[in-house]
């Protein structure tokens, strides 16, 4: 078919899509890729549904529930793969599920294709279409789908959770009657999703929170969920989370060794660490080094999410809890979501909802695999035959690159001296210029005009400087009644022609009188008008 | 007795600088106006009663005929049409620069012309130029007089038109579009040389002649004013009005000085000084130089600004209330527009319902707001705003990333982020109320047109902006019915 035959179409099988989701075998896994709910959904966009008998009985949901949201239940796994078109479950597939697929079918699930190849390379050659959950492109239209962040958020919830299931005190501190307890003092390394969702978890806790991450751009994130940012005083340019999808990039190992010494100085306050630093396809970096965890109380709990992958502390046994010699314990869970499978089922379910609801532009019942669409492209891993992973870049930028704002400089001391030494030197430059010329200016005008004129000159010349230094002090708001008094003031010109009319002929006293007449108006106008605005102004 | 008037000049011209430093707080304003009314009747008084007045019981019944129209002008006023009745005072004192200008030169030949006996007569004013007349300098004096003089009138003429056109665009009598005749600030240029040309034939003519060049001059300074400001734009009239003030304030000290009467030129520094400020500080908030503006119109860069491409989205008063609801603190933006619309009382009212609710709100005003320096603080004052919760542009822009809604009200290009995004922008570098980074914007605007400087403003079309169609006063009356 590869060659060309055209593959039957779901559709022209037997007129109905359906949906089907097996038991999962992994051991331990509790999750469900369907709940009734889902199933209900599903129902709507057109697709029929089936599920394995107690596939969602760890989870939470019975077969009865199933049936009575309209779910076919099959006895079988081998039933449920023939029965179903389209295959939605969690884990990656096991090489017998692998097995079960056929060139029609369309699987669903988590796959990892990045370590996963040889899996890839078998679902290919059975020539079944491939969406893996965990390629969901990290664009703003695509987080409603976005698996990996639902279960890295239970991931995150749970993580505290279990913590506080380890640690003997409380989290937040309390003053009783029977004593003074403190706050429990919590370190969350790696402010993904997980990471927000466990500092969100422990401060509403009323554990202190500390957070860290290697990208500064979160540290108004980590501060909005109530936790405090430990900054790292490092000169490099720092990673930039935009170019690299959002996700943390490794670091130089200057970087890394100051980081280190920085958790060194936290190490021995903290009563909780959780990290949750993971590079995308690459092994966990270690953070908390042996020694840290020999610096840390004894009671102290330390939850490593990366221990999928090695682990962030250096001790974490995947899938274990550990107690060390001086009584730190470590858990290395990596089924977190699958602790919690009746919360992550459901936002599973709802995640591969939303897929379906992407698949079927129509909501007809029917799957257009669109691979212009990026969504789709990007999670598609193989299709029709062929391995179309890795996915090319998707169009659209996975968090709009804003390059942070170029922060000024910050200046050491002597910088900061010599530029204010600068400014001052400038200033009084061109003080010591203006009053050179204006020094210049008087005298000129001294050498000429008479004595008497001079006194009224200095008069004017100081009135100036007086008006100058008063009025800058006025506040803003007040310019408004500002205007109106100088203009009530300026009324002061009646002066003249109050002088004038009585001493001259009639044209003087008419035009004197005019003065006084039309100045009468502004004074008395003007100082009440101002009054009326100042009074008006007033403190809440 | 002129010991007396001068001690009396000496107290007046202190109680006029209080007055003005008392305008650095609010409270302490209330007690500086009272020191400026003080401080006029004293000047006044002791005018009257000091040597050489006459007429004193006609210039009472003036004073007094006078004041009543000014008590009746000040008690009837709309806080909303202060910058018309600032400009339209600015006139008076200009005229009346003129006219006491006149006077001196016409005083000045009527003295020259009196004989020894009627010299020594002579009071007042008249003696005063008497006395300069038989100062051992007295070529020089003159000479200075009528410069003084001539300066005195200029500025006051160019002060009186400059203010009645102000007065006329302020209160919508005149387009306040810039329009020039034919020719531009070469016709003003043309005018001033002329003055100029006419100040060294009245210096040099025989002194208390040459009163045709003073008329000359006066209508030559009359246009000037005239033409000036027709060629200023509306959004421009704080500075222009600040500018008229400095400049019946220069006038006021020019008379001073031919009248060698010491509080004049003191009060008129003083007001001069305080116009120039003012100005200054209105064209630093437009990013302009005072030429610019004095020359009028906007002056881009040669370049096209760029295109503002999107939608302007509308939303109506439920959706606005409803988001208020939500929001936890809210800025509110008032521009000349609530003066227009008259919506002070309003936006007071939904001011004081939000903050009932337990809302933080706050006001924040651009130093060019409305028409006058000053204006927006004025009208939220008549409205009962509280001042402490009116803030500058300079304390309340690192707010706005904070604030969950922000309220803009008839105001255009104060919150244009062009200014800052678009070097093209002919308001380029100005600076603006950065609202745009506000959760959500809420625009209260009468129809899609560009503000007074005809500048498109990309706010209108960003993702978080809603335009709130409609007259500024209706709109938010709607608006106060949905929230209680």
């Amino acid at each position: 078919m590869r060659l060309g035959k055209p593959r039957p179409h779901p559709n022209e099988r037997d007129g109905y899509v359906k949906i089907g989701t097996p038991r999962e075998v992994f051991p331990g896994e509790s999750r469900v890729a369907m709940t009734p709910d889902s199933a209900k959904q599903l129902q709507k966009l057109g697709y029929e549904c089936a599920i394995e008998s107690g596939a969602g009985k760890a989870a939470g949901f019975s077969d009865a529930a199933y049936a009575e949201a309209g779910v076919e239940v099959l006895g079988s796994a081998e039933e449920l793969y023939a029965a179903s078109d389209i295959i939605a479950k969690v884990r990656p597939p096991e090489d017998a599920e692998i097995g079960l697929l056929s060139a029609d079918k369309t699987l669903i699930s988590f796959f990892y294709p990045a370590s996963n190849e040889a899996l890839m390379e078998a679902a290919k050659e059975k020539g079944a279409s491939v969406i893996a959950m965990d390629m969901v492109p990290r664009i703003s239209r695509a987080q409603k789908m976005d698996a990996l962040s639902s279960m890295a958020n239970i991931a995150g919830y749970r993580a505290v959770i279990e913590a506080g299931n380890n640690f003997g005190r409380f989290f937040t501190g309390q003053v009783t009657a029977a004593g003074k307890v403190p706050p429990a003092k919590v370190l969350v390394v790696g402010a993904g999703v997980a990471g927000l969702a466990a500092i969100g978890t422990s401060t509403s806790l009323g554990a202190i929170t500390y957070a860290f991450d290697v990208r500064p751009e979160v540290a108004e994130q980590i501060e909005s969920m109530g936790a405090e940012f430990v900054y790292l005083e490092f000169d490099e340019e720092q990673t930039d989370g935009a170019a690299t999808g959002g996700y943390a990039a490794p670091s130089s190992p200057e970087f890394r060794e100051a980081q280190l010494a920085k958790f060194r100085e936290l190490a021995p306050e903290m009563d909780i660490v959780i990290t949750t630093a993971l590079i995308p396809n690459r092994d966990a970096p270690v953070l908390w080094t042996k020694d840290m965890v020999e610096m840390m109380k004894p009671g102290s709990v330390i939850v490593d999410l990366a221990a999928e992958r090695g682990g962030n502390c250096e001790l974490t046994v995947k899938d274990e809890k550990i107690v060390t010699d001086n009584g730190v314990t470590i858990v290395g869970y990596t089924d977190f979501p699958s602790r919690m499978a009746a919360q992550s089922s459901t936002l599973y379910a709802t995640n591969i909802r939303h897929m379906m609801t992407d698949l079927t532009p129509e909501k007809d019942g029917t799957v257009n695999h669109n691979m212009d669409d990026d969504v789709i492209r990007g999670a598609t891993i193989t299709h029709e035959g062929a391995i179309t992973f890795p996915p090319p870049p998707p169009k659209i930028q996975a968090i709009a690159v804003k390059k942070p704002a170029e922060k000024p400089k910050e200046l050491t001391r002597e910088e900061k001296l010599a530029l204010e030494r600068e400014e001052f030197r400038k200033q009084t430059r061109s003080q010591a210029l203006l009053l050179g010329i204006s020094g210049a200016l008087l005298l000129l005008v001294g050498a000429f005009a008479p004595s008497s004129f001079m006194q009224h000159f200095i008069v004017f010349v100081l009135a100036v400087f007086v008006g100058f230094q008063v009025i800058w002090n006025v506040s803003h708001s007040l310019h408004t009644p500002l205007m109106a008094v100088t203009n009530a003031i300026s009324s002061i010109i009646i002066l003249g022609a109050l002088m004038q009319i009585g001493s001259g002929g009639w044209l003087v006293v008419i035009l004197a009188a005019l003065s006084v007449f039309m100045v009468g108006i502004n004074i008395f106008g003007g100082f009440l008008v101002t009054r009326r605005m100042l009074a008006m102004f007033q403190k809440s | 007795m002129e010991g007396f008037t001068t001690a009396a000049y000496i107290v007046a011209a202190v109680l006029f600088i209080l007055s003005l430093g008392g305008l650095s707080g609010q409270e302490s304003a209330k007690r500086a106006v009272w020191y400026g009314i003080v401080g006029m009747a004293l000047a006044v008084f002791a005018t009257l009663i000091g040597p050489g007045s006459g007429l004193w019981i006609l210039s009472l019944i003036l004073l007094a005929g006078g004041g009543a129209i000014g008590v009746y002008i000040a008690k009837r006023v709309q806080m909303t049409e202060m910058p018309q009745l600032v400009a339209a005072m600015h006139a008076l004192v200009g005229l009346a620069a003129v006219f006491v200008g006149f006077n001196a030169h016409l005083e000045l030949s009527n003295v020259l012309g009196m004989d020894e006996a009627a010299r020594h007569a002579a009071e007042g004013f008249a003696a005063a130029l008497v006395h300069k007349i038989e100062d051992p300098e007295a070529g020089a004096l003159i000479n200075i007089l009528k410069v003084e003089l001539f300066l005195g009138i200029f500025i006051g003429a160019v002060t009186f038109t400059g203010s009645v056109i102000a007065f006329g665009k302020l209160a919508g009598n005149i387009d306040g579009k810039p329009k020039q005749l034919p020719g531009g600030h070469l016709l003003n240029a043309a005018a001033a040389a002329l003055s100029l040309i006419l100040l060294v034939m009245y210096f040099n003519a025989p002194a208390g002649t040459g009163f045709w060049m003073v008329l000359l001059m006066t209508l030559l300074a009359f246009f000037i004013g005239y033409h000036l400001i027709m060629g200023i734009g509306g959004a421009d009239m704080p500075v222009v009005v600040s500018m008229l003030n400095s400049y019946s304030g220069w006038a006021a000290a020019a008379i001073g000085f031919s009248l060698s009467n010491d509080l004049l030129i003191v009060t008129g520094a003083l007001v001069g000084s305080s116009g120039a400020i003012l100005s200054y500080i209105m064209c630093k908030a437009m990013n302009r130089h005072f030429v610019s503006v004095i020359l009028g119109g906007f002056g881009g860069s040669g370049e096209p600004a760029a295109e503002v491409t999107g939608e302007q989205i509308a939303i109506d008063a439920d959706g606005v209330a409803s988001a208020l609801d939500d929001a936890d603190s809210v800025i509110i933006v008032p521009g000349y527009g609530l003066a227009v619309a008259q919506a002070q009382q309003s936006v007071a009212e939904l001011s004081r319902r939000l903050r009932a609710k337990g809302k933080e709100v706050r006001f924040g005003i651009h130093p060019v707001a409305g028409r006058l320096p000053g204006h927006m603080n004025v009208l939220l004052a008549e409205a009962k705003v509280p001042y402490d919760i009116v803030l500058e542009m300079d304390e309340i822009n690192d707010d706005f990333p904070e604030t969950d809604v922000v309220i803009v009200i008839g105001s255009n290009d104060i919150v244009n982020p062009s200014a800052q995004e678009d070097p093209n922008s002919p308001i380029a570098g100005m600076p603006v109320l950065e609202v745009w980074k506000a959760k959500q914007v809420f625009v209260s605007k009468r129809g899609q047109g560009t503000g007074y400087s005809g500048i498109e403003n990309p706010l209108f079309y960003k993702e978080n902006t809603r335009m709130f169609f409609g007259d500024a006063k209706k709109s938010l009356d709607d608006l106060l019915t949905r929230i209680d």
